[in-house]
């Protein structure tokens, strides 16, 4: 038993270390989010080069073949930079939803094309409606010729502003909440009858609302096997959580050690505050909240790597996990966030200072496929629903 | 990262769950689930002298001395396999604080007379440490040991000693110097109980049982071959003492039982027609005692981990006492809130048929007495002083 990340992907989490000390300072973010497109290009092929971009894929589609484990490890080091560049979107969400598809022309044209950076992609989910529910879902895709015709509305679709692709949910047999009749779709951000309207989210990165009219897809565009979309869905689930959660983890640990070190300096009444009980018991508190935030993440890990070994084993403790994780990052991401600003007293409320803008990302990553109340009550129904 | 345990380790883990289900039976189970009393005693006294037939008695002791010379894993496996079958921990007095002590700082003459007799539950110990006025603030005892001849004379008063009323032996910090630091003029005792001038007075607590009690010590003659160490060092043995006793605080294994059975009970008590572990704010409550057990279980093991590949514990193992009592507590409250209205039934030779309830008076006792383990070991708030100089340097 160890919990220790091994020698290479130690490696790789240096490297992205260096790459958010040395290249990606505060003012530098803030120059990227001003830019016109919101992110930086030359970063992201900076990402392609160092391999950063290949880690969770097969190598049969030019990937390193890595696992949960070393997308945490990256997205724990890109949180503690909030970074702003969408690894997330690409790489974790779009990628392994292709990944687990079962579509290999699709799989073979888009990883190689992920993997060199001239690939962004976006999962649009989400509608109006639905809120937390992914099978809420009224976009439809009906059968015409040798392919389908998707109709309908996506919101909040993270990063699509910079995403040539796009993978959409939609329905193509069942009712509105059914589980059973949506499908995948690999759709061209650019084909006629797609129309995207983007706005700046607070964590100085972006989504939008996606309306599809008319718009035709060949049904070699479908991820899996049609109406099954909610199994890759569900496959890829826990994978994503973690990742948010390790970049959640990345910003509480920041924030715990930026807010420690200004009580150091910060002097009233003659003294620095970190002498005063009522601060120090405080900052214990949320230590303790990031300790234990840190091991559900390694127990989701530990869990899911179980589960990549032995199939057969059933992934319902994962689940349970990677809900009962989600929910405790929520809960402790806001009490870590909300101390760092209170410890700091008034400028901790300024704009001018980063904490504000980690609590934002935090803020941002708590509502991202379900809010912490969202993902308890999934941990319920799962843990008590049969007792 | 890498969760499983080897072979040999999944082994060891089956010897032990064999043996514990074959010993440790419904009797003795329900011996010791009574709480105090002669009887009580009587029941812990045999208990512990199965585990020390089958040599398993101590197994945090270097081997020379009785120890079970386990790995650090094995030990691991055997405190979690002892919490998952609900049995309770040996009495630590005697075992894990001054055995500890007795063969690190103790002489040839001392562990040879009081190793033995506390390996076998021959001699049962308590500890005088805590006074009226010495608290979180130890250092500031004023039991007095006046060196006169070949013993020391003892006078004071020490309070909250658990278990006073079976104990043989008693070990004490007392103050030998004045006039010096007051960590400095602390000296180690170990005094027999049947010594002249030495009386124990029953302290109740809020559970309606008694394990507290308060030590008396007036003109009581202590032989000076009873002093551990040198004179004056105490404060230091007693340091190390503490930091045995830190480890292994979080007792997750315990509490995931405790929680297990809260949640049969909670199936089983009826609100309106439904059961309580249906109840969506009930369910709440659980979860966020769940979720916080299941990230403990994982720091626990990740200070495991690290002792076990020869490392120091991380700065996470700081927390295992704060969050370990933490969650024992609010397991302990919504027991109490599942017993309702029976919660507050003194039920005295009542039968839960009678009563009409069958788990209200455990539930009432354990959570008023589990307010105790915020307390004792170093108060939550000293844990968190602790902490705040300790790990993030305040």
């Amino acid at each position: 038993m160890n919990f220790e990340f091994s020698e290479e992907q130690v490696m790789i989490k240096d490297s992205v270390a260096r790459f958010v000390r040395d290249e990606y300072d505060f003012d530098t973010r803030r120059k990227i989010i001003e830019s016109q497109e919101g992110i930086s290009r030359d970063f992201w092929t900076m990402f392609a080069e160092l391999g950063w971009l290949s880690i969770p894929f097969a190598e049969e589609y030019g990937g390193f073949g890595g696992s949960v484990e070393d997308t945490v490890a990256i997205m724990q080091e890109l949180g503690k930079g909030i970074v702003v560049e969408p690894y997330v979107s690409t790489v974790v969400i779009f990628g392994g939803l292709l990944s687990a598809s079962t579509n290999e022309a699709l799989k073979a044209e888009y990883i190689p094309k992920i993997i060199d950076g001239s690939c962004l992609g976006s999962f649009a989910f989400l509608e109006r409606q639905s809120r937390f529910e992914i099978t809420d879902i009224a976009t439809t895709a009906v059968e015409s010729g040798a392919g389908y015709t998707l109709n309908g509305e996506k919101t909040v679709v993270f990063n699509a502003a910079t995403s040539n692709s796009l993978i959409v949910a939609a329905r193509t047999s069942g009712e509105q909440f059914q589980r059973q009749g949506i499908s995948l779709f690999m759709v061209d951000a650019t084909s006629p009858g797609v129309t995207i309207n983007s706005y700046k989210t607070m964590d100085g990165q972006s989504a939008s609302t996606i309306s599809f009219a008319d718009v035709q897809v060949s049904a070699s565009d479908l991820l899996g096997a049609v109406d099954q979309g909610m199994d890759i869905v569900d496959q890829v689930m826990p994978a994503i959580l973690l990742a948010l959660s390790a970049e959640a983890l990345g910003i509480m640990e920041m924030l715990n050690s930026i807010t420690v070190d200004y009580t150091k300096t910060r002097q009233q009444f003659g003294t620095p505050i970190s002498s005063f009980q009522a601060l120090q018991h405080r900052m214990v508190d949320t230590f303790m909240a990031c300790e234990q935030s840190k091991s559900l993440l390694y127990r989701g890990l530990c869990q899911a790597t179980e589960v990549a070994k032995n199939p057969h084993l059933g992934s319902a403790e994962l689940h349970k996990s990677v809900h009962a994780l989600k929910a405790m990052v929520a809960r402790n991401g806001k009490l870590i966030g909300e101390e760092a600003i209170q410890i700091h007293g008034g400028i901790g409320i300024t704009d001018e200072l980063n904490i504000g803008h980690y609590v934002k990302r935090l803020m941002t990553i708590n509502v991202a496929f379900g809010d912490g109340d969202y993902h308890q009550k999934k941990f319920n129904q799962l843990s008590y629903s049969a007792l | 990262m890498d969760i499983n345990f080897s072979a040999q380790d999944l082994e060891f883990r089956d010897e032990v769950r064999a043996f514990f289900a074959s010993e440790y039976d419904e009797k003795v189970a329900q011996s010791l689930s009574s709480g105090a009393g002669e009887d009580y005693k009587q029941a812990i006294v045999s208990w512990q002298k199965k585990l020390f037939a089958k040599g398993w008695i101590a197994p945090g002791w270097p081997k020379e001395y009785g120890g079970t010379g386990w790995s650090v894993t094995q030990k691991f496996i055997y405190e979690t396999e002892r919490g998952a079958a609900g049995i309770p921990d040996v009495v630590p007095f005697g075992l894990k604080m001054v055995a500890p002590v007795i063969y690190t700082f103790g002489n040839e003459d001392q562990k040879a007379r009081f190793l033995p007799r506390i390996l076998s539950s021959e001699d049962w110990w308590c500890q005088g440490y805590s006074e009226p006025g010495a608290g979180s603030d130890l250092a500031a005892l004023s039991t007095t040991a006046e060196y006169a001849g070949d013993n020391y004379i003892v006078n004071g008063r020490k309070i909250w000693t658990t278990f006073a009323q079976y104990a043989d032996w008693i070990f004490c910090l007392v103050r030998t110097s004045k006039d010096v630091r007051k960590q400095q003029g602390i000296s180690f005792l170990l005094i027999d109980m049947k010594t002249p001038g030495v009386s124990v007075k029953p302290i109740p607590t809020i559970d309606g049982k008694h394990s507290l009690n308060e030590v008396l010590f007036e003109d009581a003659l202590v032989p000076r071959e009873n002093l551990i160490g040198e004179q004056d060092k105490g404060w230091t043995y007693a340091k190390a003492l503490l930091a045995h006793e830190r480890t292994g605080m979080a007792e997750v294994a315990d509490s995931k039982r405790m929680l297990a059975n809260l949640k049969k009970r909670a199936a089983a008590e009826i609100n309106g027609g439904q059961p309580m572990i249906a109840d969506a704010v009930f369910q709440m409550r659980l979860s966020d005692i769940e979720m916080e057990l299941m990230a403990l279980e994982y720091t626990e093991l990740r200070v495991f981990a690290s002792m076990a590949s020869g490392g120091t514990p991380g700065p996470e193992s700081s927390l295992l006492k704060i969050k370990g009592t933490e969650i024992s507590q609010s397991i302990h409250e919504l027991q109490l809130q599942l017993a309702a209205y029976y919660g507050g039934a003194l039920q005295g030779q009542l039968s839960n048929q009678q009563l009409g309830h069958d788990f209200a008076g455990e539930a009432r006792k354990s959570y008023m007495y589990g307010r105790a383990a915020t307390i004792y070991g170093g108060s939550n708030e000293v844990q968190r002083n602790v902490i705040a100089k300790a790990v993030l340097g305040l």
